[in-house]
């Protein structure tokens, strides 16, 4: 909200400097987001109140004029002026050579020169609104008010500071200067001065014996308030009454729509004018609509409403929908002569609701849903009809209709001191509790030796409870007085997070390993998911979706991290040589079945770790060599990350969508399908704008999970020897080489195998292949003898002939 | 020495001068470890010269036995120091012609090893998580897909509050009577109720996570955002721990010079509410773009658990109160490190990541 310093000056004296005042109210809870200086920039000297003694025609260009211009000065100064707008006795700002002025032009600030003009001698300016930095006005001058004072300076009598405020939801009544003033007073010591609302009702009739008003629907309308006001002249607003809408950021339109919008940001209560001669019957009902029911509001758009929202009816048909919008039937016209004013409360949640359907949020809409004080309605009421009086040139009838069925009861809280030295972790002497809480506008009794009865201001809507009271003490006070203080008190036990810290663990071991880590968007799109999950998939669990997005490329919720991280690798790739290794540790979304949504119960949401693994290993220099990385640079940083966390991984060929047929495993610890590495298919790559060989590999952490090694145990059999010997067996090609190595590691006497060279070609025949293996034997209560190894040399080849007909390279 | 002395059983003399002549000049001509290891064998070994005197001895008169055995024994251990002394200053040799001929160029590049790096972001909130672990915080997490029940409504924002609009939520395009039953968590906060419902005061917990925001982006917002809550509950907590907790946590994070500003504000959740900010990196105060011209940038919002919470939880609210905070870790991760715009997090270019 923006509040102006020079209005909020009507209600409170303010002594700070705007910047001092706007860190007190930040401080305070309502952030001060800038401060703008109006006539900040203006020399006082220089520029000043002007009135137009003369205006005679340039005796040498006929679209410019002669302006006489008394400023104050000694003496009256003649000036060359262009604008179609100037006239005799016209109050004008008027700035003499010297002054900074921005540019009509050019929109730069500059100093004002003296120059002949035409052939006059011209030294000074009647500024234009866009002269002055005022406006983006620059066809005419800027003419203030008639009684404007001559000779004052221009900043004295029109600058301002602005306080662009952000305020928060619960406080409507900040949405108000008298609100921000209540503020500012009980924060600097200052005493409100609140606006007057008596009138004089010259009319002889009583208002409820003109207009009568049912509320229909209590539950949505707790009060309905209404004055009357015959004989008013439509008209433009008086000087003052303009610059305070335009303040407030309004558009001045008419007297009696400015009262009502200025008595809206004077108290904070919306309100409406009816011509009271479209009102059927002179009767108001306060209803619920009909469904379907149509009204043409004040924007000239026909709405259809629906029988939750509100609206205000006369004998037959809706006349405005409550509280966020008039009817076009019923508005102010040059006709009207009689005033209907509504000044009422309605229900917080039915004016979101309905604002937000027809997508019509007003100023009005915006204070109504935050949740007024039916008692303000009374004092808006009576505020708006006095200024109709004075400034509308009407006459308003006796009292006012007020329709009130269920009256709130004034809020009264016990507050103890022990509550507030619980909730503050500080006991605040008496009187300063009392101080602050006066200040702003509770009263308080105390009650020693524990208890403040506090009664709550109508205003303060959002103070219902202790803790309440809690905070505006602190606030007042300031939160720089409450203590520091460290947590005292035992220490809670603590449950194991196993799944957390096991895929922590994978994310070291992948950067430990080499690999750079990635945060991608949980949010993708279908497009890219679709690139990566086959068809059927994607059509029998589609990806949740998420509606009303910041951007199309925000959409869906991934079921799988490949196409995030492939896209992040490729974006990389352009400027990147030599091996490229990325991954990402993050949640994936598994849509659940329509009939498990349709529970509430939640998808399932799976940690993974998904890798990236493409470009040219790189050299002894760390430059890119001309060897590109292969399957098993992917499946090294797989073993290393499972390493980490005591996990041995067993591939098996397989096959998965998006990778490439033979260059695909599947991950399996002690028998559990884990993950899968794979070369991703050209195709898919091609997808991706990756024209070279790029691999993959995802991890489960949530199966990991289920195999994770727990405490090791450490094993003392390394007392006896080992003997370490080589193995070279022929085998068929296909024969996947770990079934050779974990066959020979069963073995009771085989502490471990390790292969160490593959080899096909000359020597050995077509269709086979040499593996050689690295064998440890080692018991754990002897030391072998080389005859006992032998003898399991032995009994193994025989094994291996058997079962894989293995035969030992000549 | 004496004169040769006669050996009983062979009849040859024991000339231990000569013996050890022999000897030394042996072991001066041997210049390599193999060299000395004969060497060896031969004088000093089992079978070697000085070990068959000795055993010769036991044939001699008594007092030859001694003059001798004494002789032999003192060559033994001149012979085995001078061995020393020959091992020693030949690998001294070996040594010294390896500096001059191998030296190498140390201001080479070192043999590469490939570096992975955490993410700035996971780093950060590792830090931000240790911090308060050694405060006695435990760490667990939870949904990132939430109910309106966690997100809003356990939290006292109702359907049609207005702080609702504080945070614009992306809801799950799904709809059950005209709502949206699902959403992505706009904060972590409902890990407060999550943790509430399965645990009894006395709660010291801190979650971690990614949370979701349906705005437009500008350098100190981005649409996915990682929060760490910070819930505590117990007897005796009050809004001066919570200033206490977070201004040492602040001192941690960004040190002693940094300057904190704790102000009043509101959350529906908390009473009283606070926002914790930082100065600005960028203008130190001054008010730049970076900080939309405020001076500070605001790192979390916190306050104390409102009682209605804890009530709800089945919890005596006027036995135990608590405070609870929601941390931005990309506000921190800018603020320490000078991150002139959010979104570089997560645009992934490794030319930023690498710097971390």
């Amino acid at each position: 909200m923006r509040v102006s310093l020079k209005w909020l000056a009507d209600y409170v004296d303010v002594t700070l400097s705007p910047e001092e005042l706007a860190h007190k109210l930040t401080m305070a809870g309502m952030e001060s987001a800038a401060i703008e200086n109006i006539g900040g920039d203006w020399d006082s000297e220089l520029i000043t109140v002007g009135n137009v003694l003369d205006v005679q025609p340039h005796p040498d260009a006929d679209r410019l004029v002669l302006a006489t211009v008394d400023h104050g000065g000694t003496e009256p100064q003649t000036v060359v002026c262009g604008a179609p707008n100037v006239e005799a006795g016209q109050r004008i700002a008027f700035a003499r050579a010297g002054a900074k002025l921005i540019d009509g032009r050019s929109g730069e600030r500059a100093v004002l020169k003296p120059a002949k003009i035409r052939g006059v001698e011209s030294a000074g300016m009647v500024c234009s609104g866009k002269e002055l930095g005022l406006s983006s006005d620059h066809e005419g001058i800027l003419v203030l008010a008639a009684d404007a004072p001559v000779g004052t300076a221009l900043s004295t009598y029109l600058g301002d500071a602005v306080l662009d405020l952000d305020l928060t939801p619960n406080r409507p009544d900040w949405m108000s200067m008298l609100g921000i003033a209540r503020e500012v007073a009980a924060l600097t010591g200052a005493t409100v001065r609140e606006p007057q609302h008596t009138y004089d009702d010259q009319a002889d009739e009583n208002v409820p014996a003109v207009v009568a008003v049912e509320i229909a629907d209590p539950d949505l309308c707790s009060r309905y308030v209404a004055t009357v006001v015959e004989g008013v002249t439509l008209g433009p607003s008086p000087q003052w009454l303009q610059e305070r809408v335009t303040a407030g950021g309004m558009r001045p339109i008419n007297n009696v729509v400015d009262i009502t919008n200025y008595v809206m940001m004077e108290l904070g209560q919306p309100l409406h004018a009816f011509d009271f001669s479209a009102v059927q019957d002179a009767k108001i009902v306060v209803r619920r609509a009909r469904e379907g029911e149509k009204l043409t509001t004040l924007d000239g758009e026909e709405r259809t409403l629906t029988k939750d929202m509100l609206v205000i009816a006369d004998a037959k048909k809706p006349v405005a929908l409550a509280g966020v919008m008039g009817g076009a039937d019923s508005e102010i016209t040059e006709q009207t002569t009689t005033i209907l004013l509504e000044s009422a409360t309605f229900h917080p949640g039915c004016i979101r609701r309905t604002a937000a359907a027809l997508r019509s949020r007003t100023e009005a809409s915006a204070r109504f849903e935050k949740g007024l004080s039916p008692e303000l309605a009374v004092i808006a009421a009576q505020r708006a009809t006095k200024l109709l009086v004075e400034l509308a040139g009407g006459r308003a009838l006796h009292g006012y209709v007020d329709s009130y069925p269920a009256p709130a009861e004034e809020v009264r809280i016990d507050l103890t001191r022990r509550r507030l030295e619980q909730v503050l972790g500080i006991d605040l002497p008496t009187s300063k509790v009392r101080a602050a809480l006066t200040s702003l506008g509770f009263s308080v009794r105390w009650s020693p030796p524990e208890l403040y009865e506090v009664r709550v201001p109508y205003w303060r809507t959002d103070v219902r409870i202790s803790d309440d009271l809690a905070e505006e003490v602190a606030r007042v006070i300031g939160y720089d007085q409450i203590p520091t203080t460290n947590l005292s008190g035992a220490l809670p036990s603590v449950a194991a997070q196993p799944l957390r810290n096991l895929r922590e663990s994978l994310r070291d071991a992948c950067a430990a390993a080499g690999m750079q880590e990635v945060i991608t968007y949980s949010l993708t799109t279908q497009e890219l998911l679709a690139r990566v999950l086959p068809e059927d998939e994607m059509a029998a669990r589609p990806p949740l979706k998420v509606a009303h997005t910041v951007s199309s490329e925000y959409e869906y919720l991934r079921p799988t991290l490949w196409a995030s991280v492939l896209r992040t690798a490729a974006a990389n790739l352009r400027r990147h040589d030599g091996e490229l290794a990325l991954f990402e540790a993050a949640r994936v979304y598994l849509p659940p079945p329509r009939e498990r949504l349709e529970a509430g119960e939640l998808p399932d949401e799976r940690e993974h770790v998904v890798g990236v693994v493409t470009g040219q290993r790189e050299d002894r220099w760390g430059r890119a060599s001309d060897e590109a990385v292969d399957f098993f640079d992917a499946k090294g940083y797989v073993d290393a990350a499972l390493a980490a966390v005591g996990l041995t991984p067993a591939l098996s060929q397989a096959e998965r969508f998006a990778l490439l047929p033979g260059r695909t495993g599947a991950v399996s610890v002690d028998g559990r399908d884990v993950g899968v590495i794979g070369q991703v298919h050209p195709a898919v790559a091609a997808q991706f704008d990756i024209d070279q060989d790029v691999y993959v590999f995802e991890l489960v952490v949530d199966e990991l999970l289920e195999v994770a090694a727990g405490d090791r145990v450490y094993e003392s059999d390394f007392r006896y020897p080992p003997v370490v010997q080589d193995l070279a067996l022929v085998v068929d090609r296909d024969l996947p080489a770990d079934q050779v190595r974990s066959a020979i590691e069963q073995h009771k006497l085989v502490r471990a195998a390790r292969i160490f060279d593959v080899y096909e070609g000359e020597g050995i025949a077509d269709g086979k292949k040499s593996l050689a293996l690295s064998v440890t034997y080692q018991a754990p209560d002897r030391t072998l003898t080389l005859e006992e190894v032998a003898k399991a040399q032995d009994s193994l080849l025989k094994r291996l002939a058997k079962e894989f007909s293995a035969e030992l390279r000549a | 020495m004496r004169g040769p002395m006669a050996d009983q059983q062979t009849g040859t003399e024991v000339d231990i001068e000569a013996i050890a002549a022999t000897a030394r000049a042996g072991l001066a001509a041997a210049d390599d470890e193999a060299a000395l290891e004969s060497w060896r064998v031969a004088q000093l070994g089992r079978k070697g010269v000085l070990t068959s005197v000795l055993r010769q001895l036991a044939g001699l008169p008594i007092e030859e036995r001694r003059r001798i055995g004494a002789e032999a024994n003192a060559l033994k251990t001149e012979l085995e120091a001078a061995l020393e002394s020959r091992r020693l200053s030949l690998a001294g040799e070996r040594l010294a012609a390896t500096v001059a001929g191998g030296q190498v160029d140390v201001t080479l590049p070192g043999r590469t090893k490939r570096v992975g790096r955490l993410h700035p972001i996971t780093q950060t909130l590792r830090e931000m998580t240790d911090i308060f672990v050694s405060m006695g915080f435990a760490v667990t997490e939870g949904p990132e897909v939430e109910t309106d029940y966690y997100n809003f409504g356990a939290l006292l924002i109702a359907p049609d509050h207005p702080a609702r609009d504080m945070q614009d939520t992306l809801y799950i395009d799904y709809q059950r009577d005209g709502a949206y039953p699902f959403m992505l968590r706009t904060h972590t906060s409902p890990n407060q109720v999550r943790f509430m419902e399965q645990h009894q005061p006395p709660i010291r917990v801190v979650v971690p996570g990614r949370c979701y925001r349906n705005e437009a982006t500008d350098p100190t917002h981005e649409w996915m955002i990682t929060q760490i809550e910070l819930l505590a509950v117990d007897e005796g907590i009050s809004l001066a721990d919570l200033k206490g907790t977070l201004f040492e946590f602040a001192k941690r994070m960004f040190g002693q010079e940094r300057k904190v500003r704790f102000r009043c504000d509101y959350f529906p959740y908390v009473e009283p509410g606070v926002d914790m900010s930082i100065d600005c990196f960028l203008c130190g105060g001054e008010g730049c773009r970076m900080c939309h011209n405020e001076g500070w940038i605001e790192i979390m919002g916190a306050g104390m658990v409102h009682p209605q919470i804890l009530t709800n939880m089945g919890y005596d609210a006027e036995r135990v109160t608590g405070f609870a905070a929601g941390i931005g870790a990309e506000r921190v991760c800018l603020l320490r490190n000078g991150i002139e715009d959010i979104r570089s997090f997560y645009q992934n270019d490794l030319r930023f990541l690498e710097q971390f």
